[in-house]
This record gives C-alpha cells, structure tokens and sequence, in this order.
C-alpha cells in the first residue's frame, strides 16, 4: 500500500505492507526520521506526539493508511525556536527522550494560547510523561518560551564551546564489514 | 550531532546569562569558604590562562570561572536533543542491518522440555534463531556473580527469562518469527514469598549489624510496625536498545545505551568466547537510566546473533519486555521496633529487613549492605540489631535502582521516628534534631561521621548538618491553603471528583542518608585523559573517558571542571568507549566525585606537564586514575566496619491534600532541603533534586510492578503508573553547601538522596491528614478509605 503524505513540508511517500502499521514506525522505519520517539507504543507517554493537520496526537495510535494526503508535523517541523531554546537555557532536557514530543505539545499549546498559567501548561502536558526533571523545569521553559515569543526578542544562539560524542550510525560511518 | 568543526569556538560565559531565573531557590550555606566560591557571581576575565588553583577541597578557592565549576553552560548535548538529532541507542541504524528479538519464558518456574526451532528458521527473511546450545562461550553472566544464563539452559527462574532469539529482516518479522519458536515447558510451582525464602536459607546474602546490648535498655517509649514496599521500576523512557556490528575478522562492535560499558565487556566477552580486545564497544544515546542498565539486556544477545549471522543486528524492547527485561528496585518487608528514653533519646533499634532480589542475583548482594548500614538513618543510637536478607525467589529479579538499597529502610525509619515522635509528644522535626548525627558520631556500623571541617562547632558542639537542615525549615512556611483554586489542584484533579468538602491538609518530613559511590572495599576508579592542543590559535581539550551521560548532566560537568582547570577556548568530549580506562558506573551518585576527579587530575597533570613549554610546541596530554579513600567490608557478623565513602544528606518535606472519602492524594507541595558539599552546576543539580524527588513522590502513591505468583501483572504505562505533570508540585530547593575536604571541590554526590527522602515526607502528610497508620508504600486510595464501613 502506497501512501504520499507531507512530513515537516516535504512530500513523502511510504510504501507499507501492514495496513495496521503505526504513524510512528513509518516515520522511524521507513522514513528514517527518528525525531519522533517510541518509548510505549501504548499512547501513555507522548514521546511520539506529532502535529497531524495541526492536532496533536501520539504517532502509534495513527494508521498510516489513514494519513493520504494529510500533514504531519514532527520535533523537526512543528516547534518554533524559542520554545527549543528555552528548553534548553532553563534545564528542561535531561535524557532528552521526552523532548519531542513535549516539544510539540508545547508548540500546540502556545498556538493557542500565548500566555498559560502553570494549571493550563499542567493539562496540556499531561499526556508528555518525564522520567528524568520532575516537570518543573519544564514549566519554566514554557513561561520562558511565552515570553520570548511575546516580545519578539530571540534570545542570541549560545555559542557551543562543548562538542559531544558521536556514535556511528548508517549516516555517519557505513560499515565496511557489511557484506 | 554537531560536528567539531560547526560550532564557532567561542568566548566563555556562552550559558550563564542567558539562564532565566529559575524558580527554585539556591541558598548557599553558612560556611565562609564555600560561601565565597559560589557568591562570586561576576564573571572575572577569562583568564589567559588560569592560575592553577588550590587543591581545591572543600570548595576552597575554586576559582569561578564562566562555564566552569559552579556555573550553567548550556549542556552540549541539549541542542541536538531539542532538533530530534540526538543518536539514541534506538535511532541506530546500520547498511543491511537485520532486526533482533528475544523470546521470553510465559513461566515463572518452568523445566524445559525441549525447544523446537524449525518452524521459525524456515519462515522467509529469518536469518538465525538461537538457543542456549549456540551460546559461543560462558554460559552465565552477572554483575556481581555470573549466575544468570545468556539463554536458558534446562529451566527457567522467573517470567520473561530470555529462552531463545531470532535475527530477521525487520522487527516484526523477528516477532513472529519468536511466536512460531515452539516450547515445551513442564510448568514447576514458583518459590514467590521472599520471608519463606529467608526461612528456607535461600538467600543471596544476609547481612546483621550488633552494637551495644538492645535487650538490657530500659525505655520510656517503644514503637513496633511493620513496613511494605512495593516493586518499583526505573522506568527510564529509552527502551533498552543497542547495534552490533561484525567486524569481519571474528570481533565484533556493539553501540549500546548502558550505565557502565567495562563491566558490561567484561560480561560479554566470556559469553562470546572471545578475548576482549576483539569486541569494541561504545555508549550509545542513553534515554534514562536511573539503575535499569546497569545489567545487561540486550548486549549478549545481539552479538550473538551478529556473530552468527555477520550482519548488522539493532535489538529493540518495547515497553512490555523492557519492564521484563531489566531489573527493579528490591519490594521490602521490614518489622522494626524503636525506642526511646524519657529525654527524646533513641536508646536502641531492632531491624528485620527482607527485600526480594528475585531468580538472580544481580547487585542484590549490595543492597542488602546498604539496608543493612544505612538501617537507622542519620541518627545517633548506640543499642542496634539489624538483620537484613536478600531473598532468592522466582519473582522478577531486582538490583540497582537510584536510592539502591536506601530507599526502602528510609521509609521504615522515617516512619519509626514520626511514631516515636507522637509517642514521645514530641515535635517530629525536634525529635529528629535531638537525635541527629554530628562530627564525630559514629554510625551503627562504627563508622564515623568525618566528612565536615572539623574545626565547625554548634554552640559548643560538633557541627550537625543535619540539625542545621532541619532548622532551615523554620524560614519556609507551609503553603497556605489558598481561597479559591482551579479543581485541577485539588485531589482527583482533571477527575472533577470533589469542590473541596472531603479535603483535609497533612505536613509531613522525611530524611535520607546515602552512601555515595561504592561501598564495602570495593576496587572504585575512574580514568580520564585530557589532551591540550592549539587548534588554531585556540586552546582546544580533547577529553576521554567511558562515563555514562545518562542524562544527569555528566559531559557539561566534564568541561566545566576542565574549564576551571584549563581555561581551555573549546572541550572535545570524545566518545565514551571501551578504548579509555573504566569509569566505573554511573550509579550511586558518583560520576561526579569519581570522572569529575579524574578529569580534575588529568588537568592537573597536564598543567604539570605544561610548566616551562609552549603549547605551540605541541599537544600535552595526561592521563590519571582517580580512586577515592579506601573502604572496609562489613563484618559477617557484626556488620562494623567503615564501608562508606561519603554520606550525602536530604531533608524533605511535603504538603499534601487528602480527599478523606475517595482517597484520593494530590502533593500540593515538596520543599527540599539538601547538602550537596559543593553546586557544581545550579541548574543540572536543581533538575537531578527536582526528579529524584519526583520518583520518590511516585513510590509513596502510585508506582508499583505488582505480581502474583511471579506473573508481573501491570507490564504497561497504561498500568504501571508513573507521575505526571499534573501529579507533581511545585518544589522549593534550599541547597546547603557543607564541604566535604575528601571530594574533589567539596562536592558530595547528589542524585539520590532526595529520592530517599521524599517518600517518607509525603507518607507522613499523608498521615497527618487522615490519622492512619500508613506502613505500605505505594499508598493506594483503598489503604485510605479501608477504615469506612468497619465495625468498630
């Protein structure tokens, strides 16, 4: 089964032969795009949440047999740079594993409304589970984010003066012990 | 990730402003020298090149330089993170990679008969499925004591133990693939109860501490109770997963997310019946760890399999086998019996402590050590009998998780001291003062407390950090109940269960003691190397080691310290892989003190080594083992011995709101207290504070792996509950900088305490709300709504 869809404002094209197959294993699997985060399959821990045609919802509860001709907006595509950057100034990443997904919730929640209340950002990222900060870092990183992206002012790139590990993968270092 | 050459090499000082304010509060402590080192907010100059500084114990004279020690730069892992670029052990992806998958016994306790693997080797696109017979070379593994089978042999011991596994051309192939995998198994009855285990001498360890004579006291107030603690999982949200890749010429490369990747080789190896030097292995992007990987999971497996296939192999769990495939913390029961004299005195403890450590034995050996030491907490007592036993049944096996061993007892003893207190009418917080440990006091174990300046007094006496702790609480008012609230905020929440009438406010405080890094004589290191070059006219350091960045902030601390001791313009963190020296786990709260000193003594050497030379003439590079003051093992008999390191204390309190009728729980409110010798970093400390207390709050009303004659009932997030934004409070963080003069910069580890402490707090509020007992954790609505309806 074919199904053309746009990922972060590409066109896509997946090639399934599951008609139950997951959003989210599309995206990973066959797209190669693993911003998205599979971390229960169950829709309890947000961590694939997606914008589909500007909704949020969590990428293994979708077909991608339903997704013909519709928009999906990803970590990559959906969230807009003050929000990443005040993730990452008010220490709201940690193992980052939940960060896509609560990226995305968060983008959808100040799409419609620029000014939450700490009980509005608790509703909203219910559905984002977080091992690792204790949320409240986070609820930092959304006020933070609310009022970046109210008075315009982006905050100046931190320059990096840390560079990390990298681990090889298929688009870094092809192994040449492959037959 | 970004790319070396991609990031524009920059002035310091890129992190500290941009930091918003956070909400929680940083306070440091009294001490002058600590005080000075961490106060001196403005940014000096960035050095030309910095002054060595003083050893630097204790804090003292750090100097405080931008992105060094004390401040916030922007962790170099987080950008990636933020953009879905980050390589998690998951996202790995290799040219002709096939997909592993294990299949797991449905048994408890079960004899195999026979394993037919036919069926699934014939299905299309199956490239090998493999048993227990085509294990290359050791045929157990183990962290402590290789007793755990790679595959089972003739038997299973506990539900999801790994029985065969398949490589195939894509995940779901390999999954039914291990369906069509036929066993025949001769169901045996499971051995679950871990006090008939004890009873029956199948033990994994038993552990007693005698001091003084409990039986000859006389006392004024005695308080007995039995305690229950429930399983919990670490549940870290990136699933155990990993690559490996054959190197053509018999070796093999594994990529891997794991908390210690030495001890892991050292595991594997054996297994594979290979020498070490042909398996390279390095960390791959860890999504949580928390304890869950310190074991293996994946990594013999998926070696196997590539071995056997000379391809490629990811092996992946999904959420259902992960909580099959890695061990959790230890359920407890506990009968502990304290008493007191008519001054508020403890005069003695007795302890009984039998945790479960499951089918294997895992780290289980040295959690019971911890239950056993660390049995009555931080407070003075001189009559003590503990007996603590790490029970081998067929129920899931259990080890490591944070807190590892001090989680449990602190619940008991924290719940002990309340009912003393109440007993004694006594304010609990001026009962746990009275009591408090001290410099110079020694511990059950006869170890004493010597990790503060001894030249500190408190009135007279030996300077007490914990009395001190728990005196700060005086300027922190309980959060007043507010007139109107959003019914989100009360207990029920979203639920719309209640406008207030059945709610009722309880305050309750809890406080841990917590060995940091290894205990009980064991050999503890860490390696680094540091390598100082011009890089183009830029001072660059290139620093190597095998530590774990799990999530805690580890590589931000790495160059912060070499920051501090370098001023090098840019830090080259290199992979963390088995080329470097072990750096030991990254658990019991100790990367910072041990990879945090080895990276500080490689600095330092190569300091040494740049005196007289210019850095124009060439690299330097110095490499350094760190090991921290040598421990003693406890006596078999009599439990004494000085088996810490460090002590690291928390102190919580938690403000809750109880709907009386529904039983419902809502934490309005945790105010944490915590001396951690030195803030390496405000903000990553803050988080690790945040979320330790944030699994301390899921223990004391939701979490728990319950199982019912070895059969885990709740394997899902949908029913293994975990805390979400809406069950968590506000906190405040009053942070106490006592230095520790042993530590490098003072530091004392920081990561788990507040989960030790945070359980008892809320347990406590819990019960000055409803006025009930409380003695098993998770506290379940039905624990608090019991008491309706009976006869009285």
């Amino acid at each position: 089964m074919r199904v053309q869809l746009r990922v972060d404002g590409e066109a896509a094209v997946a090639e399934i032969d599951r008609p139950g197959e997951s959003l989210l294993a599309t995206l990973r699997d066959r797209l190669g795009r693993y911003g998205t985060k599979n971390a229960c399959e169950q829709g309890e821990c947000g961590s694939c949440t997606v914008l589909l045609d500007g909704d949020p919802v969590c990428a293994c509860l979708v077909a991608t047999a339903q997704c013909e001709g519709r928009d999906v907006k990803t970590v990559v595509g959906a969230v807009p740079r003050p929000v990443r950057d005040a993730f990452i100034a008010c220490g709201a990443v940690q193992c980052g594993f939940c960060t896509p997904g609560l990226l995305v919730s968060v983008a959808d929640l100040l799409a419609r409304d620029d000014d939450p209340s700490d009980v509005q950002i608790r509703e909203a990222l219910a559905g984002n589970l977080c091992r690792c900060t204790g949320y409240e870092k986070i609820i930092d990183a959304v006020h933070a984010a609310a009022e970046a992206m109210a008075d315009g002012t982006a905050r100046p790139p931190q320059r990096q003066w840390i560079t990390t590990p990298v681990v090889p993968s298929a688009a870094a270092e092809a192994t040449e012990a492959t037959p | 990730m970004p790319e070396p050459a991609s990031n524009p090499p920059s002035g310091p000082a890129a992190g500290e402003s941009a930091i918003p304010e956070s909400r929680a509060e940083l306070s440091a402590a009294e001490p002058g020298a600590a005080r000075d080192a961490t106060t001196a907010a403005a940014p000096a100059a960035a050095p030309e090149f910095p002054t060595p500084p003083t050893r630097a114990a204790g804090g003292v004279g750090t100097p405080h330089l931008p992105g060094g020690v004390g401040s916030s730069p922007a962790r170099p892992d987080a950008e990636a993170k933020v953009n879905g670029t980050f390589d998690y052990a998951s996202d790995l992806a290799f040219p002709g990679m096939l997909w592993g998958h294990t299949l797991r016994s449905p048994h408890p306790r079960a004899r195999l008969r026979a394993v037919d693997t036919a069926a699934a080797l014939a299905m299309p696109g199956v490239a090998a499925v493999l048993t227990a017979a085509d294990v290359p070379g050791k045929l157990h593994y183990g962290l402590i004591e290789a007793d755990q089978p790679v595959l089972a042999l003739d038997q299973v011991d506990y539900q999801g133990e790994p029985v065969a596994i398949v490589a195939a051309e894509t995940l779901d192939l390999a999954r039914r693939a291990a369906e069509a995998i036929s066993v025949d198994y001769e169901v045996l009855e499971p051995a679950c109860d871990p006090e008939e285990a004890v009873a029956n001498g199948s033990y994994f360890r038993y552990q007693p501490v005698r001091l003084g004579d409990p039986d000859a006291q006389v006392p004024a107030a005695v308080v007995a109770r039995e305690y229950v603690v429930g399983m919990q999982d670490q549940a870290p949200l990136g699933p155990e997963s990993g690559a490996a890749v054959p190197t053509g010429d018999g070796g093999v490369e594994l990529y891997v997310a794991t908390q210690w990747v030495h001890s892991d080789l050292e595991q594997i190896a054996p297994c594979l019946g290979l020498e070490p030097d042909r398996i390279h292995m390095a960390i791959a992007g860890i999504g949580g760890a928390f304890g869950a990987r310190e074991d293996l999971s994946v990594q013999v497996h998926m070696a196997m399999l590539a071995l056997a296939t000379g391809r490629p192999v990811k092996m992946m769990y999904d959420r259902a086998e992960s909580f099959f495939g890695h061990v959790h913390r230890h359920p407890a029961r506990m009968r502990y019996e304290h008493a007191a004299d008519a001054d508020g005195r403890l005069l003695y403890v007795k302890a009984r402590i039998v945790l479960d450590g499951g089918a294997y034995a895992s780290t289980t050996e040295a959690v019971v050590g911890n239950a056993a030491s660390l049995a009555v907490g931080p407070y003075e007592v001189e009559h003590v009998s503990v007996d603590a036993w790490g029970a081998r049944t067929n129920n899931p096996p259990c080890g490591a998780m944070r807190g590892f061993g001090g989680v449990q007892t602190c619940f008991a003893y924290e719940s002990q001291m309340d009912a003393l207190a109440e007993a004694l009418g006594l304010d609990p917080l001026e009962f746990r003062r009275r009591n408090a440990v001290a410099q110079g006091s020694k511990l059950i174990t006869g170890q004493i407390v010597d990790a503060y300046d001894p030249s500190r007094a408190d009135g007279g006496r030996p300077f007490s950090p914990l009395a001190d702790m728990l005196g700060r609480f005086k300027e922190i008012p309980v959060p007043a109940v507010p007139a109107g609230r959003d019914i989100i905020e009360l207990p029920g929440g979203t639920g719309n269960t209640t406008h207030g009438e059945g709610v009722r406010r309880g305050v309750g405080y809890g406080v841990g003691l917590k060995n940091i890094c290894y205990s009980e004589g064991f050999d503890d290191y860490s390696t680094a190397s540091v390598r100082l070059e011009l890089v183009d006219g830029q001072t660059v350091a290139f620093v190597h080691t095998a530590a774990a960045e799990v999530g805690q902030g580890h590589w931000s601390l790495q160059a912060q310290i070499v920051r501090t001791e370098l001023g090098a313009d840019r830090v080259e963190l290199l992979p963390n892989d088995t080329k470097a020296g072990s750096a030991g786990s990254s658990s019991a709260s100790r990367q910072s003190y041990m990879t945090g000193g080895a990276v500080k003594a490689a600095c330092e050497a190569v300091r040494e080594l740049l005196r007289g030379r210019d850095l124009a003439d060439g690299p330097v590079e110095a490499t350094r083992v760190f090991r921290h003051r040598a421990t003693k093992p406890m006596d078999p008999v009599t439990g004494q011995g000085e088996s810490h390191v460090q002590l690291a204390l928390a102190v919580h309190r938690a403000t809750v709101d109880v709907d009386v009728e529904l039983g419902l729980v809502k934490v309005v409110d945790l105010t944490c207290v915590q001396d951690v010798g030195k803030i390496m970093n405000p903000v990553a400390l803050e988080g690790q504070i945040h979320g330790g207390s944030a699994q301390g709050l899921g223990l004391a009303v939701m979490e728990e792996m319950i199982t019912e004659q070895g059969r885990v009932k709740n394997a899902s997030f949908t029913d293994y509950l975990i805390p979400t934004i809406l069950d968590m409070p506000p906190m405040r963080l009053r942070i106490v900088e006592n230095a520790d003069p042993e530590a490098p910069y003072g530091l004392r580890g920081a990561g788990e305490p507040p989960t030790l402490s945070s359980t008892p707090a809320i347990v406590a509020a819990i019960r000055d709300a409803t006025g009930l007992p409380l003695t098993q954790i998770p506290v379940r609505p039905e624990h608090l709504t019991a008491h309706f309806g009976r006869q009285p």
